[in-house]
Parts: structure tokens; C-alpha cells; sequence
């Protein structure tokens, strides 16, 4: 007896192995034999498909539209000097001391060996760019007209990868250098100025110099067109009175929402003080954040709807076929493999309607991305699509296997007399 | 194995069944049934409609768990085996066709033949697809391998199960009123088949039959009434009072 037991192990080893083949045989041809219940049930799925792409695109559209408009005119990391603070005298164990401290005022300092941080930031290849810059309060100047101003003294050919200043050019050329600044569009029209005049700038303590308007833009964000006013390094270092300094290094790196994970890692490595843009742009991220947890909720009760259509079928098609289940059963099949044959067909079902969805989802992408006027162009990525193939057929696995239980837990004594 | 144990395909030990046992709507169904079937017989099992024919196929085919009692098939004892094994064993051992001939619209006949093979093995080699072929020759539908079985007559269905429960080279089949639904000439032409390859194959077939007609060519006869075998013996000497069903 126990050698038959172990035989008959062996041999259902052996048929797990090679059998495959009959279940897909079977499930094709249950599929295929009731073309019109397996085409309704594919569109149902294929539309449900497609408003998962659809709308996972859009918002993915939207999301790098705002993120780009947000983040095209700032950079992803900030690091700035060390706060400077008071530091008190020891205390003595068992004494308490009452102290009322008056914060330090923060005068503009530069970043201790800057150049060394910058080649250490160099090296990280996540790093797209790396740009020291000064940054200081100044007032602009043009007859009796004065305005308040940001002085940014920068590097052009590195703060090139924080903001591309050439794209946003409205007039002139883009050039900062000894004499040369750029200056934002609102600023000069508050001052009138236009390219080629002059522009004095004055930044305290009797630090003067008269610069030339080499070229106007626009960022967009009127804060910044009204006070940025670009210098070449050098320049904007003798203004603010900090020769050889930087005050600021701003970063750009490779995927937007990591900034917090390297905020984090670069402020350990140098020891100053960093910010990502997340932490100065909470409510962006808040309606990001918000914008996906909606799409989430969209797409599980899509998912969800047609995993119940696809249950629902499928649970159709198993007392449809009592019969023939009953029949396979008393010609040797195991239960195994009625469960295989309608986790397969659920599969099958799942991949054929997401494999038309994620057509149609293209088309509708397609259709929104030519009619006419849109603030944003929605971009397919075959990443998604694949995963949306993916997720549709194990979804079409999972909503099987129910029926596909009942199926296999039929007895083949009833069944095989089921009409 | 002694060849005497070789020679029994089939043996019942005081087999019962209840349906619903332990319940208001507990009925004994089977009592004490006892018998066996040996290699190259040819058993009509008769009885009135309800008098458990049917049931007592679905357990010596493993379709149905007896309630107590012994069952072997070709000396393995099936009680205790798990739902995977008698899947096996009724694989292996025994073949089936049944009234409605039961098969899978889907498929072509030559596919429905080869389906038990299929189940076991996977893809047919071409010598198991030889020998669907040569069954279905023998049965006279050469003509319609390739045919789906829903477009094909009642008589033809049911010759293309007995080729499918002939495919495994099975040491028993079973047949449940495989003429139930046939005209006379088509039943005995069916029947013929039986008859043919029990010789031919030397496989043991009991055929549950309502047509005293048939029965009376089988050369055994087990006679069920009430659950109960009230004769088992040649059936040219069944009572005349048994014969009408």
C-alpha cells in the first residue's frame, strides 16, 4: 500500500509538470466557444483598462507640469552656511541657570571651503548640477527710481543646470560678467529699463557700482521677475563685501522626489544646513500628494470593478459547465487542473481586455494630447503600459480564483448529471 | 500477486452508502453490497430506476465515496486514498460513458477521444494519436475525426465516448445506460461495440441498462432492488420476474 501511495505521488509529480498543456488547451477553447460572453467581457474590461491608463497618464501629465513650473525656476537642494547661533558656558552639575537669550542676527556669510564641497558634490553622478552662487540684499537704482533687489551672483556655465536663464530671455543676451547683469521683467519695468542702459547698484556701506542691462527675462513668478538681478560672481562677491565667498549652493538632481533623501544624506556629509525643495514647497507636495491619493482611490475602485466582472463571468461560465467540469473529472482530471483551467481563462481574460484598454487608453491619450488648446502634453510611458498589462492579468487570476475553487470543489458525481 | 488476484479487476466488500447520513434526510442508498468482476466479463447491472444502479457505478468508479465498506480496484484498496489519488486510479483503471454520452461540445471528436490521455500526459504523442484514430475507426466515424461532437448524432456521440473510454487501454468500463437515449438499431450496433472490444480488449465492462434485451447478451447479470443485490448469477437463469425493469 505504501509503495502504491508513493507511485501515485511520483506520477502526479510528473503530471503537474506536463499537463500544463491541456488546461490552456481547455481554457482557449472554453473562451472560444463562447465568443460573445468572452468579447463582452473583454471590452468591460478593456474600457476599465483604459481610464486606468487614461487617468494615471493625466495625472502624471499634470503632476510633471506643475512640478516642472514649480521647480524649472528653483533648484532641488539648497545648502547654506550654518545657522550662526549663541553658545553658552558650561554649567556645572546640580546648578540651574536662567538665561534670556536674544537670537543671533544672521549677517550674509559665505560657506567654509566651498570649493571643496562643490568638487565633493561633483562626484555623485546623481547630481545634475551644482552650482555655488552669493546671493545678498541690494537696492537697483536708475535716476531717483530705486528698488529693492536681489543681488545673485553666479557662475554661468553651472547655474546653466539650475535654471536655464537663455530660455526664459525676453530681450538681449544672456551674459553676466564685471559689468554685464540680467535683470527680470518686472524690475524693469518698474525702474524702466531696457537692454543697454544703465543700472546702478548699491549695496550698502557705500559698495556701489554701475552696471549694464545685458538682457531682460521672465521666470514667471513675479516675486523673482521683480527681484533677481544676476551678476557674475566676482562682482556680486565685491558688492556684498565677501570676496572669495559663496552663501549658497543649490543642487538639481535626477528624480525631484528623492530631494529629502539627499537633503538629508548631504547634510550629514557636509555639516551645514540644507533644504530641499519639499520643505520649502509643503503645499505643493500637499495637493501632489493629494492629487495621487484621488487617482489611487480612482484606480482601486476601477481595478475593483472589473475584478467583479470578471469574477462574475467566471462564475457564470463554471455553472454554465458543470457538465463538462463533471465529465473531465471522471476522465482522470485532477482538481488542480480545473482550477488551473479557470485561474487561466481568468488570466487570459484579464490580458486580451487590458491589452485592448491600454490601446484605447493610447487612443484617448492621443485624442487629448491633439485637441487643441491644453496646458500640458500627457506622455505614455511603455512602463506604465506594461505594468497596466501586468496588473489587469493577475487581477484577472485573482477575481478566478473563487469560481475557479467552486469549480475544482464540484462533484463529479453531481456534475456529471447536471443538465 | 497471485494470478487469481490478477484476474479480479473489481471487488466490493459490504459496501454502504448513505446519502445525507447523520440527518433527518439521511438515505440509505447502498447496503451491503458484495461482489466482483473479473477480467474480460461482460456484467449487466439492472434494477428499477432508483434502486441504486447508478450510485453503485459512481462508487465503483471512484466518482462517489462509499460510507463504509472495501473497494479495490485491480488490488489497491481505495478507501483512504486521497482525492488526488483516486483522481490517478480512475485515470489509470477505468472508463467511463454515460448516458448523455457527455462530451465536451468544444473539442473535436478525435480530441475528445484523446482527452484522457491528454489530461495525464499533455500533448498527445503521435502513437496515442494513431491509436484515437484507429478507435475511432473502429467505430465506424474515420469520417468524422475532425467534426466538433455537437454536430454530430446521438448514436455517433456515444461511439466516440466508448473510443474515449477505450484510449487508456483501461482494465474497466463503465457504462451508465450507455443506449438509454438511442433508437434499437443504433443501441445495438452500440452495443456490438461492447461487445467487440470486451473480447477483443479483454476489458471487464459493466453496463447499467434498463433493455432486458441487452442485458440478456451480456453473459452475467447482477440485479439491484432497493439497495440491495437480490441476484447475481448467468443471465440466461435470471428469474423471468427480474427481467422486466
Amino acid at each position: 500500500m505504501l509503495f502504491v501511495n508513493r507511485l501515485l505521488n511520483l506520477r502526479s509529480l510528473h503530471n503537474l509538470h506536463s499537463s500544463l498543456w491541456i488546461e490552456w488547451r481547455i481554457a482557449l477553447r472554453f473562451l472560444a466557444d463562447n465568443p460573445l460572453q468572452t468579447l463582452l467581457i473583454s471590452v468591460a474590461i478593456s474600457v476599465g483598462a483604459a481610464v486606468i491608463v487614461f487617468i494615471t497618464a493625466l495625472m502624471l501629465g499634470l503632476q510633471n507640469n506643475m512640478i516642472n513650473k514649480t521647480l524649472g525656476t528653483q533648484a532641488h537642494i539648497r545648502i547654506e552656511a550654518t545657522q550662526q547661533h549663541n553658545i553658552f558656558s558650561e554649567i556645572a552639575e546640580g546648578r540651574y541657570v536662567w538665561a534670556l537669550e536674544s537670537p543671533r542676527a544672521q549677517r550674509l556669510q559665505t560657506i567654509n571651503n566651498w570649493q571643496q564641497v562643490r568638487d565633493t558634490l561633483d562626484k555623485y553622478p546623481q547630481l545634475n548640477a551644482v552650482s555655488p552662487l552669493i546671493s545678498g540684499p541690494a537696492f537697483a537704482q536708475k535716476g531717483t527710481a530705486r528698488s529693492s533687489v536681489a543681488l545673485v551672483g553666479i557662475d554661468p556655465k553651472r547655474y546653466h543646470g539650475i535654471i536655464n536663464l537663455q530660455e526664459y530671455l525676453l530681450e538681449g543676451e544672456f551674459s553676466v560678467t564685471a559689468s554685464d547683469v540680467m535683470i527680470g521683467s518686472q524690475l524693469a519695468e518698474d525702474l524702466g529699463l531696457r537692454t543697454g542702459d544703465k543700472l546702478r547698484l548699491d549695496a550698502g556701506d557705500n559698495r556701489q557700482s554701475v552696471m549694464n542691462v545685458a538682457g531682460i527675462f521672465e521666470l514667471g513668478v513675479r516675486e523673482l521677475d521683480s527681484r533677481y538681478v544676476y551678476t557674475g560672481l566676482k562682482q556680486s562677491q565685491t558688492l556684498l563685501n565677501l570676496p572669495g565667498g559663496v552663501t549658497l549652493i543649490e543642487i538639481k538632481i535626477s528624480d525631484v522626489f528623492v530631494a529629502d533623501y539627499w537633503a538629508r544624506r548631504l547634510q550629514k556629509l557636509t555639516g551645514l544646513y540644507v533644504q530641499s525643495w519639499m520643505d520649502s514647497n509643503a503645499q505643493l507636495l500637499n495637493g501632489l500628494q493629494s492629487q495621487t491619493m484621488t487617482t489611487q482611490i480612482i484606480r482601486v475602485f476601477v481595478a475593483m470593478s472589473v475584478i467583479f466582472g470578471i469574477a462574475s463571468v467566471l462564475a457564470v461560465s463554471v455553472v454554465q459547465r458543470t457538465r463538462e467540469i463533471g465529465i473531465l473529472r471522471a476522465m482522470g482530471s485532477s482538481q488542480q487542473q480545473i482550477l488551473r483551467v479557470f485561474l487561466l481563462q481568468g488570466g487570459l481574460l484579464g490580458l486580451a481586455g487590458s491589452l485592448l484598454g491600454v490601446l484605447l487608453g493610447y487612443l484617448m491619450v492621443q485624442g487629448f494630447n491633439s485637441a487643441g488648446q491644453r496646458l500640458f502634453e500627457i506622455v505614455l510611458e511603455p512602463s506604465m503600459l506594461l505594468s497596466a498589462i501586468t496588473i489587469a492579468t493577475v487581477a484577472g487570476v485573482v477575481a478566478a480564483m473563487v469560481p475557479a475553487r467552486r469549480a475544482a470543489k464540484y462533484d463529479p458525481a453531481v456534475a456529471i448529471r447536471y443538465v | 500477486m497471485s494470478n487469481q488476484n490478477q484476474q479480479v479487476v473489481l471487488q466490493l466488500n459490504k459496501i454502504n452508502k448513505i446519502f445525507n447520513p447523520n440527518t433527518p434526510l439521511a438515505n440509505h442508498v447502498l447496503h451491503d453490497i458484495s461482489l466482483q468482476v473479473s477480467r474480460g466479463e461482460l456484467v449487466a447491472l439492472v434494477g428499477t430506476s432508483g434502486s441504486g444502479k447508478s450510485t453503485l457505478l459512481n462508487v465503483m468508479g471512484l466518482l462517489d465515496v462509499s460510507s463504509s465498506g472495501e473497494l479495490y480496484i485491480q488490488d489497491h484498496l481505495t478507501q483512504g486514498l486521497s482525492e488526488q489519488q483516486r483522481t490517478q486510479l480512475r485515470s489509470e483503471s477505468i472508463g467511463f460513458v454515460f448516458q448523455f454520452h457527455h462530451l465536451i461540445n468544444a473539442f473535436s471528436a478525435l480530441e475528445n477521444v484523446l482527452m484522457p490521455l491528454m489530461l495525464r500526459y499533455g500533448k498527445p504523442s503521435k502513437e496515442q494519436t494513431e491509436y484515437a484514430k484507429y478507435l475511432l475507426n473502429e467505430v465506424g466515424l474515420s469520417k468524422f475525426i475532425y467534426k466538433p461532437t455537437n454536430k454530430l448524432s446521438g448514436g455517433q456521440q456515444q461511439r466516440v465516448a466508448i473510443a474515449r473510454a477505450l484510449v487508456s487501454r483501461p482494465a474497466l468500463v463503465l457504462a451508465d445506460e450507455p443506449t438509454g437515449n438511442l433508437d434499437t438499431q443504433t443501441a445495438d450496433e452500440v452495443f456490438n461495440l461492447f461487445e467487440r472490444f470486451n473480447i477483443e480488449h479483454q476489458c471487464a465492462i459493466v453496463i447499467v441498462t434498463h433493455d432486458p434485451r441487452l442485458s440478456a447478451r451480456c453473459p452475467r447479470t447482477i440485479r439491484l432492488d432497493d439497495g440491495r443485490i437480490v441476484y447475481d448469477g448467468a443471465s440466461v437463469d435470471l428469474p423471468t420476474n427480474f427481467q422486466a425493469t
